[in-house]
This record gives structure tokens, sequence and C-alpha cells, in this order.
């Protein structure tokens, strides 16, 4: 493993190449469980997605009855919709928010303001996602009812809102990156050819600093379709294709969290939940290579 | 594949030696300090499994450290599969199962430990039929639940049901079920529907007997069930009657006892084998006059007045 070798390790002292040879596995570690934790949940999920499960019926049958007596059902397509559509309302309440604040945060505000409101957009970001959940069983159940006059509070749009306000902080702190990222000599020579602060913002900086904001957006919402407990308390959890924002809907998450303890180990079921984490793993993967060819296609711009 | 194979298997032999490496390094100490630390003051009973036992459950554990100076009981819940797993993989000592084991989990248990679960009733549940408060209706039929929870079901309106539901405008019934590890969920479904007929989809999947009766109680338009215990002031209970011809019974102790109410099911408990020691003390004591109480104190029906 030449990896471990150090080319001038003789002339330095032995912890120097301790510390290094550390460091260098640190490194490799998070690659090794990267690949470690696919491979597991592949081998778990791979008997039957090859053979035994079909495939058609999984991506577009309702029909989920892992638990029939008589004729089980392996029919993902409402999770997947689910999943999407609950991801797809919290983005469009999280991303003018996130990039409202991050816009307010690197241009607008005071250097002191600056500070305090990094901190409480950290401070939001620590909240644990299953006070999310408690919130959304609770409070937003009980004003979604009010509000709406829906007759339950249980629904996609409690769990959209829920997942906006745990997204938001990642999508701001990202998005004021970018939007520090883009040099000043472009603000001082907009602001020279007598454009207004929010022409700077509009024709300029949004410009500039479009693809960091769009990877901002992007890993924003990979953090909306892996978020678990929070929907599976806020959105109902209920197997059904949704028909607006007060329906009630059930994600791909939270049918793992619900489901997996249950089942016998090497079952039918427990394999079919393992294929649910390979398409997630999928998805996220997918999205996030979306954000960091983006994140690239910035650095070789500046 | 073949060089992803060999990296695979890189990259595993290289985790195993990793995990080695943390698991010598981080856990061994504490487990023995544990270890030790029980073996001079007391022993731990692991008890886990059904939803609707916890209270119960927990309720025995606390008590229990009165009755004995050297054992406690660690309760916790997640649902009577969860606890059977748990029972299957040796984790614990006694599970709580609001069903009956099934023969496949009693064969994998008994291959994987060596030790065949024994089996203990030792309570019994009526299941509750909740609807709001301000639900027009009293009474239901096993049949018409069928037909509302069943797949296929001809039932989906409250005026199906011959009742006009002013607190509910869109008339439409919203079906609150439980999660499909939960013992309740397969008790009812084969109370209801037998073995060849499954739950319609769309029914909202709570994760717990208590959230069932809370999300009834502030929705005038749902049905429910759980287990009669977890009433509050916000839910009615419905009588039930087994089918259109026979009466309807109130989930009560007389008429669990006496037979009459069609939804009521035997508690159980697994332990891993003839139970020995504590755990057989544990036992037990459950099973006597003063284990007997409590299952009464909580809502559900002891087991020495009914034989």
């Amino acid at each position: 493993m030449n990896i471990f070798r150090k080319k001038s390790a003789a002339n330095l002292p032995f912890s120097e190449t301790a510390i290094e040879l550390f460091i260098r596995l640190c490194g490799i570690s998070s690659i090794i469980f990267v690949f470690g934790i696919f491979f597991f949940v592949f081998r778990e999920g791979a008997g039957f997605l090859f053979n035994g499960l079909d495939v058609g019926q999984f991506l577009t049958s309702v029909e989920w009855q892992p638990t029939s007596l008589k004729n089980k059902r392996y029919g993902a397509f409402a999770l997947i919709v689910g999943t999407f559509s609950v991801t797809t309302l919290a983005m469009c309440f999280a991303v003018p928010f996130g990039l409202g604040a991050a816009i307010f945060v690197s241009e607008f505000c005071s250097p002191k303001l600056r500070e305090a409101f990094k901190i409480i957009i950290e401070l939001l970001a620590a909240i644990p996602s299953v006070v999310w959940g408690f919130i959304g069983l609770t409070l937003m159940n009980q004003l979604i009812i009010t509000v709406f006059k829906a007759p339950i509070g249980l629904t996609m749009l409690n769990g959209s809102i829920m997942l906006a306000l745990m997204s938001v902080p990642i999508i701001v702190s990202i998005a004021e990156d970018a939007l520090k990222a883009v040099p000043d000599s472009y603000r001082e020579a907009a602001e020279a050819l007598g454009a207004t602060r929010w022409q700077v913002v509009y024709r300029v900086l949004l410009p500039a600093a479009k693809n960091g904001l769009l990877a901002a957006v992007l890993l924003g919402a990979a953090r909306s379709i892996g978020e678990t407990m929070a929907v599976l308390m806020a959105t109902g959890h209920s197997v059904n294709i949704p028909s607006g924002p007060l329906s009630w809907i059930r994600t791909l998450t939270a049918t793992i969290a619900a489901e997996l303890g249950e089942v016998a180990r090497g079952d039918e079921h427990y394999q079919v939940l393992f294929i649910i984490g390979i398409l997630l793993f999928t998805i996220t993967f997918v999205v996030n290579l979306i954000a960091d060819l983006v994140i690239k296609g910035i650095r070789q711009e500046s | 594949m073949r060089i992803n194979g060999r990296i695979g298997f890189t990259i595993t032999s290289l985790l195993i030696v990793l995990a080695c490496c943390f698991a010598m390094n981080g856990c061994s100490p504490k487990d023995e300090t544990r270890a030790a630390k029980t073996e001079d003051t007391e022993f731990v009973i692991k008890n886990k499994g059904s939803d609707t036992m916890v209270n119960l459950a927990q309720a025995w554990a606390e008590k229990y450290t009165d009755v004995s100076p050297t054992a406690s009981v660690e309760v916790s819940g997640g649902g009577s599969g969860t606890g059977v797993a748990a029972l299957i993989n040796g984790t614990v000592d006694i599970a709580n199962c609001s069903r009956q084991i099934k023969p496949k989990e009693l064969e994998l248990a008994t291959q994987n430990t060596g030790k065949a679960p024994q089996e203990f009733i030792v309570g019994y549940d009526a299941l509750a039929v909740y609807v709001h408060q301000d639900t027009p209706l009293d009474k239901i039929t096993i049949p018409q639940l069928a037909e509302i929870y069943g797949e296929n079901g001809t039932i989906a309106k409250w005026s199906n049901l011959g009742i006009s539901h002013s607190d509910c405008p869109s008339d439409k019934i919203i079906r609150i079920s439980r999660q499909s590890n939960s013992g309740t969920y397969f008790y009812f479904r084969e109370a209801l529907l037998g073995t060849s007929r499954d739950f319609r989809i769309g029914s909202l999947d709570l994760h717990g007997s208590k959230d069932v009766v809370e999300v009834v109680g502030r929705t005038p338009c749902a049905i429910g069930y759980s287990g009669m215990g977890y009433a509050t002031s916000h839910v009615k209970m419905l009588e039930v009657a087994a089918d259109f011809d026979s009466p309807y019974y109130p989930p009560n102790l007389e008429n669990v006892l006496a037979k009459t109410y069609p939804i009521a099911r035997p508690l159980y408990m697994y332990s891993l084998g003839e139970p020995t020691g504590e755990v057989k003390m544990y036992l037990d004591w459950i099973l006597s006059a003063e284990g007997q109480q409590i299952v009464e104190k909580l809502g559900f029906v002891p087991l020495e007045s009914k034989q």
C-alpha cells in the first residue's frame, strides 16, 4: 500500500511520521466508510432486487402491502411521489427564505448584526429532527387545522414546513459563501455605473454567484430527501398519492424507519426496505453529484 | 464487476480490522465495569416489545423494585415485532407481545439462540374503536368496520353509516391505523378481515397506541382503534357487535371477562427457554395477585378473575 509510505520518513522524528499516518488514515477512512455502507446496503437488498422483485411494479404501483398474509405487494410509487412532493413543496418555502436571508446577511447587514444572524442560523441547524417532528405533530398540526379548516393537520404541508425550516440553515450558509466569493470589484464597478443596491444584487451578484446558489439549493434539497423523523411524525405516514398540500403522504425514509424494526433479517420485506435504501442512496448521490459539478463550475470560473 | 468485488473485499477487510480496533479500545472496558456493577448490586431483566403493553410493563417494572432487592427491569417499547426480533437475536430476557408469536419466528428464535421461546399469557386487552366525542355514532358492527378498513371496502363516508356528521363537512371517514410492526395492527386486521383480506391503503399509520387516541381526539372525521386503557375525555368508545344480528357491547371489564365483547385479545410475554432465576421470579410475580392488580389498574383485564 504505497499511500501509507512516506517519501522522506527517515529524516523526520517518529511522532511526525505517526501523526501523518494518522491523518492519512482519517482521510482515507471517509472513502472506506462510504463504499462500505454502499456495499452493505447493496448486499442486503441485492438478492431480492435481481431475483424475485418485480421492479416495474416496485416503481409504478401504489400497492404497498408488505405484511399481507395472502398477497404481498411491494409498490413504492406512492412513497416516491411522497418524497418528491414534500421535498418540492419544502423547497418552495426554503429557497426564497434561504436565498433572501443569504443576500441580506451578505449584502445589506451591518457586521455586528451579521455575526448575530450567523450564530442564530447555526442554532437553527442544531435542533434535532425529532424535535421538529414533535413541533409538527403538536403545534403545527393544530395550526393547520385552525387556519385551513383541514380535517387533520398531519399533512404534506406540515411536513414540508418542517423540512424547509431544517434546510434553510444549509441554504443560507452555502449561499452566503457563494455571494461572499464574488469579487468586490464587481460591486464597485456596478456602483460606479450608478446602480442602486438592489440592482447590484439582482443584475450583478446573483448572475455571478448563480452556481454557488444552485449548489446551496441542491444540498438543501438533499437534506430534505434524506430526512426521516420529522416527516415520519408530521406527514401522517399514509400510503397515498397526494392531491394537494393538505393531503397526507408517506416518504421512502419514513417507511424504512417505521418498518425495519419489525422485519426478520433476510426476509423479503427486509430486503425490499434495503432496496428502498439503494433507491434513496442513488437519489441523494445524483443530487450531491450535480451540486458538486456545479460547485466545480464556480471554481473554474473564478 | 470483478474489480469492484476485489475493492469491496479489501474495503470490508479493512472495515473489520478497524471495527476490531475500536471494539478493543472503546467497548470492552466499559462492558467489564457494567458487568461487575450488576453482579455486585442487582440483576437487570431486559424487557422489550409491544407498545400496547409498554405502560403496563413499565408499571410492573417500577413496582417490582419494591418487591425484589436483587433485580431491576429495563423496559422499552417499539412494537410486538420489535420485541420478538430482539428475542430472536437473544438481546432481551422477556419480549412483550400483543399477538401470538408466529411459527416462523418461533423457529428462528430456536435456531438462533438454541432455546425455544416460552409463552405466558399475562392479561387481556380489549381493543376499543374510538371516534371523536362529537361524532353522532354510538355503535358499530364488525362487518361495518371491515368495510371501512378493508381493501375494496364499501364504506368511505359517514353517511354510509347512516349518520350525518355536522362537524365533518367533507363527510369522508379518516381512517387511523397503526404502523405495521404493531401487534395491535395484526390483531385488528385478523379480527376484522381474517387472513385473506388486507387493510385498504391510505390510512394514517401512527406510531403508538396513545397517538391514535390523541389524533382521533383532535379530528372529528376520524375513526381509530387502540387499547381501551388509552381512552381520554376527547374521544368516545363505540359499542361493538360481532355481526348485524348480535347485541352491541361496550368495551369494559365485565364484557371482556364474559367474552361478549368481540375484539379482545390475550397479552403475551415470551421468555427464551424455560425461565430461571430472576426472570422466573419476575414472571411468577406478574402472574400473582399483586402483579395482576396492576393489570386492572391500567385499564386492562387481569387473568385471575377470568379463570
